[in-house]
């Protein structure tokens, strides 16, 4: 859905940081993306490369930030099913289905690596409908991919979710799994299809070379999908610890924002220009000045309810309570006691699910709250930033 | 001897109907979630169990004396497989039929935690098969059958089941369906 | 006192009927729809820590669940 209505014009050795994902230039195809990058023997890495992975200190790019050698270690002696995770559910996002449209080889060079590293018994790459024809091509256009099998990820908020995506490869449907009962399902390693393109030049280059961008608490480059109040929606590949306003000021965005979302719609408005663009999986949705933070919350709030699997009892309940009453503070209901009662329902809400759906979401809420504080009391009070403009 | 068995046999099986109509009503009680009179929930899912069991007892005393009854002509053949039987085949055979969905029930109640809660309550659904085969087999078999006293027994039984059934299916019957309305959009 | 065994709620399946919170008052109320909400507010509402005097009832708690939705895990905290 985003993938399309977005146009996302990819810029290459932008100022912030040099163009490592994309140097093979536009909708690159294997001789090229060979031709730029150089060969790959992915059977001669070995277990040793997940110390590699260490030392390079990248960290996962779907969100979580969790750190990439540790999962990896997790699954050193279980073989498992690894995934490239193209499902990019938030709206917001279309980073991955940039990279998998203009650098898909860096991609599947990732998950060869980690196959061959963690001796896979099978290789998926899961992505939404949009992407799978052009994926299948890369994949016919080179020889050693023949292990890679495409999977179709559903077009929900929640594809995406590790436990869900163990789920869709059980044949069962898009929604997580409480965490027991995936502990059951074979040994699944789904990693980012940034991370593991990211994994692909770490098993060329090095860890050293990695680290040679970016700073030493956030090395490497990183994706970031800029949208919302913007001229055009864009991917940027910027360096680690850079900053919103950086990224902004780069994107053609200048003075008239209000606020930032950072991270999508489990993320956190922020208003200072020098604040990180994580945590997250690189999402800046700008609001414009003269709009108003409440009414866009309560919008994806309203949203995020709706994308709810309805499977766990909290979340089901819970949600829709928290976007009704994020919803009557956005339309002005002069209730005093509005902002205890979200905080109280997000207290209830958060961490009572089998994924981290309701947790997001409640961020999402409380952040809101604490960024527009001005405008809440304006709301109470009856009037809005939008009468003005 | 005969006499004693025969009665004991139709004794067992009165007994064994009476409790798995208790066993259903309080079944669908614990299905709303709610506790009676001051009785906790997990207590009445206890007493449903323990009364469905007390049943498969008095159905087995049923079955197990009408088998060394030389009257009744059962064979073990007519307890596992229906409609064989000599004695009114139409209506005995409901009597096994209700005797295998029992056992089914019963077995798969106390396994549950092996099977999964889908197998589980595919078979459990079957209670509500169960108890009107097996009082069909009550009034169609039973020599008593039309004897006023226990035709009155099952009537108010039906009624209560009904009614239990009705309850079962109205919009406020489980205990959080009001505080869940509206909010479940 | 924590024994280091939490009581897992598997979201998934439950459906509030509420035994739990019937056997282990100490640790459990419910939420507004019925859910079982850890009294606690500081502990992990997915996984509450039981003290070991709370084992046995935590034990027929599971056992009795309607839906199969609780285990014991150990804390992963
Ligand atoms: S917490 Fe919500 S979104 Fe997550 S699995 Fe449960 S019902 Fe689905
Ligand atoms: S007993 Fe089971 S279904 Fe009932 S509230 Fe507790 S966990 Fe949920």
């Amino acid at each position: 859905m985003s993938q399309a209505t977005m146009t996302s014009a990819v810029h290459p050795g932008s100022v912030l940081g040099p163009n490592r994902l994309f140097a093979a230039g536009q909708h690159a195809g294997h001789a090229g993306h060979v031709a730029a990058y150089g060969p790959l023997r992915v059977d001669a890495l070995g277990t040793v490369f997940i110390e590699r992975l260490q030392e390079s200190g990248l960290a996962g790019r779907g969100g979580a930030g969790f750190a990439t050698w540790r999962k990896f270690a997790a699954h050193g002696r279980d073989r498992p099913v690894v995934v490239a995770n193209g499902a990019e559910g938030e709206p917001l996002s279309c980073k991955d289905a940039t990279l998998l449209a203009h650098a898909p080889h860096l991609v599947i060079d990732g998950l060869l690596v980690a196959g061959a590293v963690l001796s896979a018994k099978r290789l998926v790459l899961y992505a939404g409908a949009g992407s799978l024809p052009a994926l299948a091509s890369a994949l016919a256009d080179r020889p050693d991919a023949g292990a890679v099998r495409l999977v179709e990820a559903p077009d929900t908020f929640l594809a995406g979710e590790t436990s869900a995506v163990a789920n869709v490869l059980a044949g069962g449907p898009p929604i997580p799994l409480d965490r027991v009962t995936a502990s059951r399902t074979r040994p699944t390693l789904v990693q980012n299809v940034e991370t593991l393109a990211q994994v692909a030049l770490i098993a060329r280059y090095g860890p050293a070379w990695f680290r040679s961008a970016g700073t030493a608490s956030d090395p490497g480059t990183r994706l970031v999908t800029v949208s919302g109040d913007v001229p055009s929606s864009q991917v940027l590949e910027v360096a680690g610890g850079a900053a919103v306003g950086d990224v902004l000021h780069v994107a053609g965005v200048g003075s008239g924002v209000s606020a930032v979302l950072v991270g999508g719609y489990h993320g956190q408005w922020v208003r200072s220009a020098s604040a990180p663009v994580t945590p997250g999986a690189g999402v800046l949705m700008v609001l414009g000045s003269g709009r108003c933070g409440l009414v866009a919350t309560a919008q994806i709030t309203a949203y995020l309810a709706a994308q709810s699997a309805r499977q766990c009892g909290p979340c089901r309940f819970g949600l829709p309570a928290l976007a009704d009453a994020m919803g009557r503070l956005a339309d002005r209901d002069p209730d005093p006691g509005l902002p205890a009662e979200l905080a109280s329902l997000g207290a209830l809400v958060s961490g009572r699910g089998a994924c981290h759906h309701p947790d997001g979401t409640v961020r999402l809420v409380a952040s809101a709250l604490d960024a527009f504080g001005a405008e809440t009391l304006r709301h109470l009070a009856g009037t809005c930033v939008e009468d003005e403009s | 001897m005969d006499e004693v068995l025969w009665a004991a046999g139709r004794a067992g099986g009165f007994v064994a109907l009476a409790l798995f109509t208790c066993t259903v009503l309080l079944g669908i009680l614990n299905r709303s979630g709610r506790p009676v009179a001051g009785v906790p929930r997990f207590s009445l899912t206890l007493i449903h169990r323990n009364v469905s069991l007390l049943a498969l007892v008095f159905l087995a005393l049923h079955v197990g004396t009408l088998l060394l009854d030389p009257f009744a002509k059962l064979t073990l053949t007519d307890v596992v497989v229906p409609f064989l039987g000599h004695y009114r085949p139409f209506w005995q055979g409901l009597g096994t039929v209700a005797l295998d969905l029992a056992i089914a029930v019963v077995l798969t109640s106390l396994l549950r935690h092996r099977l999964g809660y889908r197998a589980f309550r595919l078979v459990h659904w079957l209670s509500y098969a169960l108890w009107p085969v097996a009082v069909a087999h009550g009034i169609g078999n039973g020599t008593d059958g039309f004897n006023g006293w226990f035709l009155g027994a099952t009537v108010v039984a039906v009624v209560l089941v009904l009614a239990a059934v009705a309850w079962r299916l109205s919009a406020g019957f489980v205990e959080s369906a009001r505080l869940r309305q509206g909010s479940a959009s | 006192m924590s024994s280091g065994t939490v009581l897992h709620i598997d979201w998934t399946r439950c459906d509030g009927r509420g035994l739990c919170t019937e056997l282990l008052p100490h640790r459990l109320g419910r939420d507004p729809w019925g859910y079982p909400l850890a009294l606690d507010a500081d502990s992990d509402p997915t996984n509450v820590p039981l003290a070991a005097a709370d084992l046995d009832a935590a034990r027929d708690a599971i056992r009795l669940c309607p839906m199969l939705a609780l285990r014991l895990a150990h804390s992963t905290r």
